[in-house]
């Protein structure tokens, strides 16, 4: 199985994220960045098809700024075989992300193109299809369970109440939601070896996009929260206060 | 003048709820640009039927696509379907519930017409006549207003935000033929989770847990005040429990879960992490029950209880069971 699996440096989850003066950018310093969850999920699927099926390789592939090499060199110590970085400072056009992905997808050899669900910064979700519906390729997103065989694949889609199953024929698109899988952490000998793996390094210019930030806010104020009281005795109080202030009881 | 285009969603020939959250919040969208609602439905049998009560939220036009082959979601014949009906109704917005079903095929649309696509708008204002959304971003720790530089806008709304307001009138019913497609991806079939509650992104009461309820076992506490405040309440957890292996990832809440925006939240035995609240500060009432008083729980929540989860969950169980008796 080869598989191409496309991550994203983003801020890490536990990370507070504060408005940059402008209001145009988040304020980065002091930010800890990290691979994008989901795509740990992603990859960790690609890694195990290609050890299930004895052969193949895994090319972990990026769109970000230079310091998303250190999200690639995390990619190939969880032991992708190679990476690729195609240097931008990114937009928040899904489509122009997809595009550049799907155009550096387009010169290689695969049998899958993986995903994490969605990168936890835009929250956009939209790339996975994206790259899926420009190259007319088949795609199943928000996926918590995978079966390939052959040239046929069935994925397990994670809907409202229930999950949705999936045919399709390879070559196609998945994208991971957490419970696909349990990821690896890099070993020692993993994070050693991954120095010496094949790292690409490219400039691509992005399509100009077709929607404009116009400001970031922090998100609206919550009221002033209230302590009702302690224990058993503050209940009542709480069910009044639901019923008669809040009325959502 | 410029129409909206509504792209309502079924399952199995049945309106999905966020259909009429879609439909009515391009009836506001439509009166600002005084155009009309045009709302697009692709389903399986009874799907028409289903769709007339589109009426009762906005719409003029009801389009729709009925075909035993479209009983479940087929991505490839709603691209193509959206594709035309976008052609030919020239919408000034398209929009779509961020959904499983809408996130998917929005994006897909998106790709298919070569225009860019605002997901999860959780405001929709109309500016020198076109549409400026607002959107959480980061998991909800800060907020985007973005603007299109093109038309038609494809918006995605979140579930639950904007009002199913109903806004009747006499709706016009079209039918469209089934698109010929050679679908690549092929939906074969739904599997419906164990208990056939409300997805934690829709429901308008939210009870979640976290690592208080110290086992698995004592879910069945939440599940209590869950029955106790009536079929419109699920349960949701907090990472450490769903890491844990308590509770199925389908029910996290936060920034790596699901964020959610019920009427009603009760966090029972969560502190309050960083990506937790994330994923839950845009609820519009929220209930903490912590014992540890400087949990940052607090600092979100309208109404807080200070005390041990294990005496407070019984007796506010029983509590709303009382109120909503003597409600009959």
């Amino acid at each position: 199985m080869r598989s191409i699996v496309c991550i994203k440096r983003v801020p890490d989850s536990e990370a507070r994220v504060r408005v940059a003066a402008g209001g145009m950018a988040i304020d980065a310093s002091g930010v800890k960045f990290a691979m994008n969850p989901y795509d740990e999920f992603a990859l960790e699927e690609a890694l195990r098809l290609k050890e299930q099926s004895g052969e193949g390789s895994v090319t972990a592939v990026t769109v970000g700024p230079d310091e998303a090499r250190e999200t690639l060199r995390s990619a190939l110590a969880m032991g992708a075989d190679e990476g690729v970085l195609l240097r931008s400072v990114g937009s928040f056009d899904g489509l122009a992300v997809a595009r550049a992905l799907a155009d550096e997808i387009a010169t290689r050899d695969y049998d899958l193109v993986l995903f994490g669900k969605q990168a936890i910064d835009d929250d956009n979700m939209q790339v996975p299809a994206m790259v899926a519906q420009l190259m007319g390729l088949p795609c199943a997103t928000v996926v918590v369970d995978l079966k390939v065989e052959g040239r046929g694949a069935t994925a397990t889609r994670e809907i409202e109440g229930g999950h949705e199953i999936v045919e399709f024929d390879l070559p196609g698109v998945v994208s991971a939601q957490k419970g696909l899988n349990e990821p690896r952490y890099p070993s020692l000998k993993g994070i050693m070896a991954a120095k010496r793996k094949p790292l690409e390094e490219k400039d691509v210019t992005l399509a100009d996009p077709k929607i404009e930030l116009l400001g970031l806010t922090p998100p609206p104020a919550r009221a002033e929260p209230e302590i009702v009281g302690e224990g058993v005795e503050a209940v009542p109080e709480l069910v009044r206060r639901l019923r008669e202030e809040a009325k959502v009881l | 003048m410029a129409d909206i285009l509504a792209y309502a969603e079924t399952r199995a020939g049945a309106l999905r709820p966020v259909a009429g959250e879609v439909v009515a919040a391009a009836r506001a969208v439509a009166d600002q640009m005084n155009g009309q609602v045009v709302a697009l439905v692709v389903g399986g049998p009874g799907s028409a039927e289903a769709a007339s009560d589109l009426s009762r939220f906005g719409a003029d036009r009801i389009l729709v696509c009925e075909a035993e082959s479209l009983n479940l979601y087929q991505p490839d014949a709603s691209v193509e379907l959206l594709a035309s009906v976008t052609a030919s109704v020239s919408p000034a917005a398209v929009l779509f519930a961020a959904s499983a079903q809408g996130k998917d095929l929005a994006a897909r649309v998106a790709a298919r017409l070569d225009l860019a696509l605002g997901s999860e708008a959780t405001e929709i204002e109309v500016e020198g006549g076109s549409p400026v959304i607002s959107r959480p971003m980061y998991g909800g720790k800060a907020y985007g207003r973005f603007r299109f530089l093109q038309s038609p806008a494809l918006i995605s709304i979140r579930p639950n935000v904007f009002p199913a307001t109903a806004d009747p009138r006499e709706a016009v019913v079209e039918s469209l033929a089934a698109p010929q497609v050679t679908p690549t991806t092929r939906v074969v079939s739904i599997e419906a989770a164990e208990r056939t509650t409300l997805d934690v992104r829709e429901a308008p009461v939210v009870v979640a847990g976290g690592r208080g309820l110290q086992d698995a076992s004592n879910w069945q506490l939440l599940e209590d005040l869950g029955e106790a405040l009536g079929d419109d309440a699920t349960l949701g957890a907090s990472r450490a429990v769903v890491d844990a292996g308590w509770r199925p990832h389908s029910e996290q809440v936060g920034q790596t879960g699901k964020v959610v925006s019920p009427n009603l939240y009760f966090a029972v035995g969560i502190s309050g992490a960083i990506q937790h609240l994330a994923g839950m500060r845009t609820a519009g009432v929220i209930v903490a029950v912590n014992k540890d008083a400087e949990a940052p729980i607090f600092g979100v929540a309208n109404y807080g209880v200070v005390g041990d989860l294990f005496e407070v969950l019984p007796r506010l169980t029983e509590e709303i069971r009382a109120v909503r008796r003597s409600d009959g």
